[in-house]
Parts: structure tokens; sequence; C-alpha cells
């Protein structure tokens, strides 16, 4: 459980993050979804207590971040590929990581088994590939077996089967009652993971909601006519909260409107429709709906 | 939430060894920083020794602080390090993995500079007698066929104070390197403190107090310790040392107040 409150920080004279409150609930995946320098980063860094907020709080599990005496067993965080040396091997990396909380050397084995780099364990860091090192990553975030679980980014220089492997971790933690917390500038990965979403732009919310909602809310659904008599059926369709858009002599686009409703004005004014489709916007299309 | 499980000062501690042991470079650039300070006292004892039987040289104190002259570049080598333990966290990004396992910040500081001092200390202290001994043993089969012991006068605070100097020169490098975070520019702030800060007030001509502001700069306050024989332009050893430790003190702790208030 994550729980911001009014969490605001400020650079100077720039705000990068404003007031921003939200709940981040266990058990499902929260995606968190903003173009790049939307504040997403800034937040999370915020939830560590890496960074300071200039005003507000942010607590995990009931208190900040800072007060929890095990804080790796309550929070892992994936913050960036390259947060370790590259002159020590993956295995020294978690060692010394672990031993702050005194957590045993064969649990630094069993993670680095874990994400696929037991072998290359005592080779220096600085010689793994970008998806090794978000792996090992990985591997520190889940060093504590902590309850909630900070992604930044994660699929960032993963190769495909990298980015289906934590997909399905991510939605396998918040399975076993976990909180996830995942951001990412990219809609359709969103998509693939979260349930819900939390929605920021320029450092402010711009939603709190599920996925599908989202989606609806933001841009609805709008449809595609294609008829022989585009100019009359323009004007038969023509209403309060309708638009319609004239995209070719025989095409429309309308909005407002179900193709059902459509339809059924077709048959009773005797227009042929040629074609008749539903378009339903992309996250993408959605997200430009909302911010712009 | 146990105690059982949470973060404790010894286990940060055990952990800034598992990082200070872990780096090969660490290791080379300790072990070089032993040897050459070994071998430039060698070097320097077979020199000193030659000028003597040559009679260009009184034998003096020099019998006692000749040997052990190497911690002059030993200094460097361990500022240089000093500074690489902690700006090497922040130039690799190591130091959020670091700060989120302790998020108080201030264990991981204390337990850095304990672990690296501890080290130092240990290190350059046996280099230190190892260079003494050695050096001794050079000038007494040279041809002027001189010595001292450890029973010489100042000859046991010299040795020792060479290891009690280097450990605060890497304390200072690590409060620095807090402090600046870039490793270029605390280098060259570690090295312009200690080395060229010196040389610059040394130019000013004595009338114009440079002999006055000289003796309590960091380094020569700290140097003191490392004299033997009467001195004039230097503080006493004690009260130097404690003077360079003095400033270090300060310096650690702006660096402490700086890491818990700075975004990382």
């Amino acid at each position: 459980m994550i729980e911001a409150h009014g969490l605001t920080r400020r650079y100077g004279g720039r705000t990068a993050v404003d007031g921003l409150t939200f709940t981040v609930r266990p058990g499902i995946v929260t995606g968190f979804l903003g173009p790049n320098g939307a504040g997403k980063s800034t937040t999370m860094r915020m939830i560590l207590g890496l960074d300071r907020p200039s005003a507000g709080s942010v607590t995990v599990n009931g208190r900040p971040y800072a007060q929890h005496c095990a804080p790796l067993r309550e929070v892992g965080a994936l913050l960036e590929a390259t947060a370790f040396h590259a002159g020590r091997s993956a295995f020294d990396h978690l060692h010394a990581l672990a031993a702050t909380h005194g957590i045993p050397r064969r649990r630094v084995a069993e993670v680095l088994d874990q994400v696929g780099l037991g072998e290359v364990a005592h080779r220096r860091a600085g010689g793994l590939s970008l998806g090794m090192g978000q792996r090992l990553g990985i591997a520190a975030m889940l060093l504590g077996d902590p309850r909630t679980l900070l992604l930044d980014e994660p699929v960032n220089g993963l190769d495909p089967e990298g980015i289906v492997w934590i997909r399905n971790l991510m939605k396998g933690m918040a399975a076993t009652g976990r909180t996830v917390f995942v951001s990412s500038h990219l809609l359709g990965e969103m998509a693939q993971t979260a349930e819900r979403l939390i929605v920021v732009s320029r450092g402010t919310l711009i939603a709190d909601t599920s996925v599908a909602e989202f989606l609806q809310r933001a841009s609805p659904a709008r449809v595609q006519v294609r008829t022989p008599q585009a100019a009359r059926f323009s004007e038969l369709l023509a209403g309060p909260g309708v638009t319609i858009v004239k995209l070719a002599d025989d095409r429309l686009d309308v909005g407002g409107l179900t193709s059902d409703q459509i339809g059924q004005a077709a048959t009773h004014h005797s227009i042929t429709l040629l074609e008749l489709s539903v378009h339903h916007p992309s996250l993408e299309e959605a997200f430009m709906g909302l911010t712009s | 939430m146990t105690t059982a499980n949470g973060v404790t000062q010894l286990r940060v501690l055990t952990a800034e060894w598992i990082k200070l042991r872990s780096l090969r470079s660490t290791r080379w650039t300790l072990a070089i920083a032993a040897v050459s300070m070994v071998g430039l006292g060698m070097l320097l004892s077979w020199s000193f020794a030659n000028r003597i039987s040559d009679g260009r040289s009184q034998a003096g104190a020099g019998l006692v602080t000749v040997p052990v002259r190497g911690g002059i570049i030993a200094q460097l080598v361990i500022g240089v390090l000093g500074v690489l333990i902690v700006s090497g966290e922040y130039s690799s990004g190591t130091i959020r993995a670091s700060l989120a396992a302790v998020p108080r910040r201030l264990p991981m500081l204390w337990a850095k500079a304990a672990v690296f001092g501890t080290t130092v200390l240990a290190t350059m202290t046996t280099a230190s007698f190892v260079a003494f001994f050695a050096g001794e043993e050079i000038m007494h089969r040279s041809p002027a066929h001189v010595s001292a012991s450890l029973s010489t006068p100042g000859a046991l605070r010299v040795v020792i104070g060479i290891g009690l100097y280097l450990t605060l020169v890497a304390l200072f490098a690590v409060a620095v390197a807090t402090i600046v975070r870039a490793t270029a520019a605390a280098i060259a702030v570690v090295a312009g403190v200690l080395l060229v800060l010196p040389t610059l007030v040394s130019l000013l001509p004595p009338d114009l107090l440079g002999t006055d502001i000289a003796r309590y700069l960091p380094s020569n306050a700290g140097a003191a310790l490392l004299q033997a024989g009467p001195q004039t332009d230097m503080l006493t050893p004690w009260t130097g040392f404690v003077l360079f430790g003095l400033y270090v003190a300060f310096t650690m702790l702006l660096a402490a107040r700086l890491l818990q208030r700075r975004d990382v």
C-alpha cells in the first residue's frame, strides 16, 4: 500500500510534481502513466525517500519509507538499470545490500538464480549487457522479499523474452497480494500489465482509474460510416452532442452516437450503408485526448 | 517488523566492508600506497645516507624521518582512494541502492568512514613500520653507518604518526567526496587543500604572515606530528595533529549535514 497526500516537488521555479494524491492498493498491478518528464521518476524517488518532497507526504505500508527499520523488506525498487558499480560482481553488489538487513548469503544466490544471473554472478558487473543489468536491478528489488514493489520503466533495455518475463513477474507478485507500482510512458505496455492506472501529466494527476474506464472516459468510441449518400446522412444524423467529420465524399466519422443508433437511422431514412465500423481509440489517443 | 531483520549500524559496517574489499581497484590502490611508501622510503634513505657519508648532510632528525617520508606520496594515493569509494557510488548510481537500503543515510557515511579509516590505519601503520626498519637498515649498512631506532626520541611518534596522519587524510577525502560528489572535483579539492594550499601560502612574503598562516593549514598542522627534533615554523606535534583532526571533523560534519538534506 502506497499513499500519497498532496505530494509536491519543486526545483527552483519549476514544479515537477504538483499536489499528487493517490493510493496504490495491494493485490493488483497499478500503472503509473505519463509522458517523459511528467514527474513519475521524481515521485518514485520521493516514495523511497531519495528526494525530499517540497510539500505533502507519502507513506509505504503505513509510514514514511525512511522510518521503516527494515526498508528492503517493505519495499523493493527498480529505479535504474545501472545502480551498481561496474567493478563489483553481481553477487558482491547484492551481498553488500543484503548485509545491511542481515539477509543471508543464500538469499543472494537465490534471487540471482531467480533472475537468471546465477552463472555470471561472480563476474564483474561492468561486463553485463543492458538486459542483464536490468535483471540485476530486479534481483536487488526482490532481495528482501518485500511486500511492495516499485518499478520505474522496467522494460527499458529488455529483450522481448525479458519483457514477457517481467510482466509475468509483476502479475505473479500482485497475485500473491503484494502491491506493485510500475511506471511507464508506454501506454500499450501498461494495457498489457496494469489493472489500474494513475495517470500524470506535467506533475499533476489527471486520472486514477481502471484501464477500461480510462479509455472510456478519455475518448469514447467513434463510428466510421461509408455511404454514397454521405452529405444527406450527415444532415440527418446532426443533433446535440453529435460530432460529424467528413473524411471523404463517401465517408463520415461520427461521435456521440452508437453504431446501433446509426444503423437504425440509416434504415429509417433508407440510406444505403456500405460500411459501419466502431473505432476504439488506442491508449495513445486516449492519453492525448486527456492531456491536450 | 523485528529488529532481527532490521538495519543496524553494525550491519551497515559489514555492508561497507563487503563493498570496500569487493573492488579489485581498491585492493590494488591500497597495495600501491603501501608499497610506494616503503619503496620511496628505502630510496630516500639510501640517498640520505650517501649525502651524510659525503659530508653534505647532517644526520640529525633526518635519521628518523627520512625512511617514512614516502608517506607524502601515499597521502595522494589514499586521498584519491578515499574520494573514489564515495564518488564511485554517485557516478555509478549505486548510491541510490545504498541509500534505499539505509534510508537514514548517516549510518552509511559513518560506516564508510570507519571501514576505510580502519583499513588505512592498519595498512599504512604496517607500511610505516616496514619503511622505518628497511630505511634504518639501509642507512646502517651504508658507508655512513648511521641509524636510528624506535627508542630514538620522537621516532615511535613519527612512525605511528604516519598511520594516524594518513587515516585523517582518508577521512578528509571521504568527507570531501560526500560534499562534492563528483570524482574529479573532489580529487582537486583534496589535493588542493593538502598539497597546493601550503605551497601557495609559502609563496607569501614572510612579513605578510606567510609562516604564521602556513603552520595552521590542515596538512601542515597534521604534518607536525611527523617531525623529529626542534621545529620553529610548525605547531607542536600533538597540537598540530589535533588541529588537523578538527579540520577533518568539521568537514565530516558538513558532509553529514549535506548527505541528510540533499536529494540523490
